[in-house]
């Protein structure tokens, strides 16, 4: 499990890869803390991501509210099956913008 | 100051042994002392030393096999062992700390080494007890917390026969919850629930959640109003993050219908038992303790099940159970175990496949099932609320009058706090069930048909049902006028007590001769409260235009089921 991030201008990518669970959380807590206050837009690159738990469900509203809560701009892309229907199940949806 | 330490010296050099206690006494240790190794094992078992000094090379039984064994003995003790010798091969001192020693110091000894390395494991030791000490704490209060936890969270009418449930055993504190309870109505409240997280953390959420659950439903509130209540206290005491994934069912045995909320849970499956087909539904909510209570809008989707039908929930422990080569159990699997006819129970034919999967690993056992069968109401009876707090009485001479305008009839619902004035009344309370069901189909008579001015002529057929709740939700969000007014009054007398209840709407009155005359439950879709209110009043009259209502009850009656 790892976890990289890109800044370009106001947006900021958060590429996963791996198993996305509790063993990440500090690694993951840290970026999206450290994220520029100019950065307005978010998004997480599930492209290497293979599956996610529900203590990454609690990481992402972690991140939601860090990133202005109903005010943030997080979309959630590239999931695979296994992680698009975990989000779905919880219906993120609501919350974030998943392609 | 240094701590002093029992160190065992075995040495089977009687000089050397001599050396050795003069440096380690000088440190203000206690010495015991063994000429080889067999008698090193016994002085061990004997004086349980802090610590070994142990020669490899002796008489009887040599060093690496006293290592071993003592190693073998000790399950969470740590002793630490350090191995003297003159052999200087790296292949020898390697085996010696593969057969459980620590460290090695060679001879000729050197007295500072010595002293330091003793030093050092000594602390080492010290650290272990501390560590061993805190983890025997740590698992006496998980299992005191368990042991609260099960009696909280996975409690309420689950011993009824149509409901089968498994749970992590004792050693596994997932969060996991599982509720039921009987409504006054007759109905029943059950609740699956999936902390994020594991061990205490995902536990704790779980109390507050138990108590409400227990509480409203009892009390006779809907599906709606306890999620939202649970909802809106997890969101004020969980941190971020953490959240509970779980499926709400409310069962009706008299309409044989099934009302479903779920959220952040796998697909739950509705087994038909005539047909031995299934139907998946979806989760299609955020989990509890996402939402402030404002955003929270619980999303309900309905089935209608015949007797003999079951609902099958879980959490996603079933789905990710692993068997020794990583594999997981999937869903697909689960889903299939229903296409293949049984001999036993569906419920125990997925335990049974789960089991096999995972084998001897054993790694997985966090599996949270929960069926629940639709029954007949004959068959499970009405709850029995029992009284908890003893004989108190409760008081027993008093009236009051409530009176509900349009706009507070819109979106309240005044049945369980009218309820709970009532069961105050202890002689009343254990007629709670009739009685939240008089009062329900009085009060919605008086809502429906006569404020709102509704027909029942449409709730003939399944269809009218439907239509007629649509058109009820309609007239009930644009209420303004109108009112309704619950009086009830209760007098001791001296035996038991006699209850008055009156209920008036603004309305102009309803066919209540029709009403009346409905006198067969099941007819239709209406009027099903009727033989159960003849059944336990004394007396029961509407007024001649149909707007008001009178119901006297006197208890104790013998007129009870």
């Amino acid at each position: 499990m790892a976890v990289t991030a890109t800044t370009n201008g106001n947006s900021i990518t958060i590429k996963v890869s791996g198993r996305f669970d509790f063993s990440s959380h500090q690694e993951f807590r840290q970026i999206y803390e450290s994220v520029p206050a100019d950065v307005t837009h978010y998004t997480v690159d599930m492209a290497e991501a293979t599956y996610l738990d529900s203590s990454a469900l609690g990481m992402l509203l972690l991140m939601r509210d860090h990133a202005g809560g109903d005010n943030a701009q997080i979309e959630i892309v590239n999931c695979n099956e296994d992680v698009k229907k975990i989000l779905t199940i919880s219906n993120f949806g609501q919350l974030f913008t998943i392609s | 100051m240094q701590q002093s330490l029992r160190i065992l010296i075995a040495d089977d050099n009687e000089t050397d042994r001599m050396i050795l206690r003069t440096i380690v006494r000088k440190e203000g240790h206690e010495v015991m002392l063994a000429a080889n190794g067999e008698e090193a094992l016994r002085v061990f078992y004997e004086g349980r030393p802090d610590l070994i000094l142990l020669d490899v090379l002796m008489p009887v039984m040599d060093g690496l096999t006293v290592a071993k064994e003592i190693r073998k003995s000790l399950v969470d003790d740590y002793v630490p062992i350090i191995f003297l010798t003159s052999l200087q091969d790296a292949e020898s001192l390697a085996e010696c700390l593969e057969s459980g020693g620590d460290d090695f110091l060679s001879k000729p000894y050197n007295r500072v080494i010595l002293k330091a390395k003793i030093k050092a494991f000594g602390r080492m030791r010290n650290m272990h007890e501390k560590l061993q000490e805190h983890n025997r704490q740590l698992v006496i209060e998980q299992q005191v917390a368990k042991t609260i936890f099960d009696n909280v969270a996975h409690s309420g009418c689950l011993d009824m026969h149509n409901i089968s449930y498994s749970l992590s055993p004792l050693s596994v504190f997932n969060g996991d919850t599982v509720l039921a309870e009987r409504k006054p109505d007759g109905g029943m409240h059950l609740f699956l629930g999936d902390f994020t997280g594991h061990g205490l953390p995902a536990a704790i959420g779980a109390m507050p959640l138990a108590e409400i659950f227990y509480g409203m439903t009892a009390k006779g509130f809907s599906m709606e109003e306890v999620l939202r209540e649970i909802n809106s206290k997890l969101r004020g005491i969980l941190p971020v993050g953490v959240f509970c994934c779980g499926c709400f069912l409310e069962l009706d045995f008299y309409e044989k219908k099934a009302q479903i909320w779920m959220g952040g849970i796998p697909d739950i499956v509705l087994y038909r038992s005539s047909t031995g087909s299934i139907e998946t539904i979806s989760s299609n909510n955020l989990p509890l303790g996402v939402l402030e209570a404002h955003q929270f809008q619980p999303a309900i989707q309905e089935s209608f099940m015949a007797d003999g039908d079951e609902l099958f929930i879980w959490s996603d422990g079933i789905i990710e159970a692993r068997n020794a080569n990583e594999e997981l159990f999937g869903e697909e699997r689960l889903l299939n175990i229903f296409s293949v006819p049984r001999k036993q129970s569906m419920f125990d034919s997925i335990l049974d496949a789960v089991d096999e999967f995972v084998g001897e690993t054993g790694a997985d056992d966090d599996l949270t099932l929960l069926m629940v069968r639709m029954v007949g109401i004959d068959e499970i009876g009405l709850p029995d609320f029992e009284n908890k707090r003893g004989s108190l009485g409760g008081p027993q001479h008093w009236d009051f009058s409530y009176k509900l305008y349009g706009s507070s009839l819109r979106d309240f619902n005044p049945l369980p706090l009218v309820l709970n004035i009532l069961t105050e009344v202890e002689g009343l309370r254990s007629m709670s069930g009739q009685l939240y069901t008089m009062l329900a189909e009085l009060y919605s008579n008086g809502l429906e048909h006569g404020v709102l001015k509704l027909s029942s002529d449409f709730k003939t057929s399944t269809d009218g049902f439907a239509a007629y709740y649509v058109e009820r939700e309609k007239r009930l969000a644009a209420l303004e006028e109108g009112y309704v007014i619950i009086q009830a009054k209760h007098v001791p007398d001296g035996v038991g007590g006699v209850l008055e209840l009156y209920i008036e709407d603004s309305g102009d009155g309803f066919d209540h001769q029709k009403f009346l005359q409905k006198a067969v439950p099941g007819e239709g879709y209406s009027g099903r409260g009727l033989p159960l209110i003849r059944g336990i009043c004394e007396d029961f009259h509407y007024n001649d235009k149909g707007n008001v209502v009178h119901a006297r009850l006197r208890w104790p009656t013998n007129k009870l089921n």
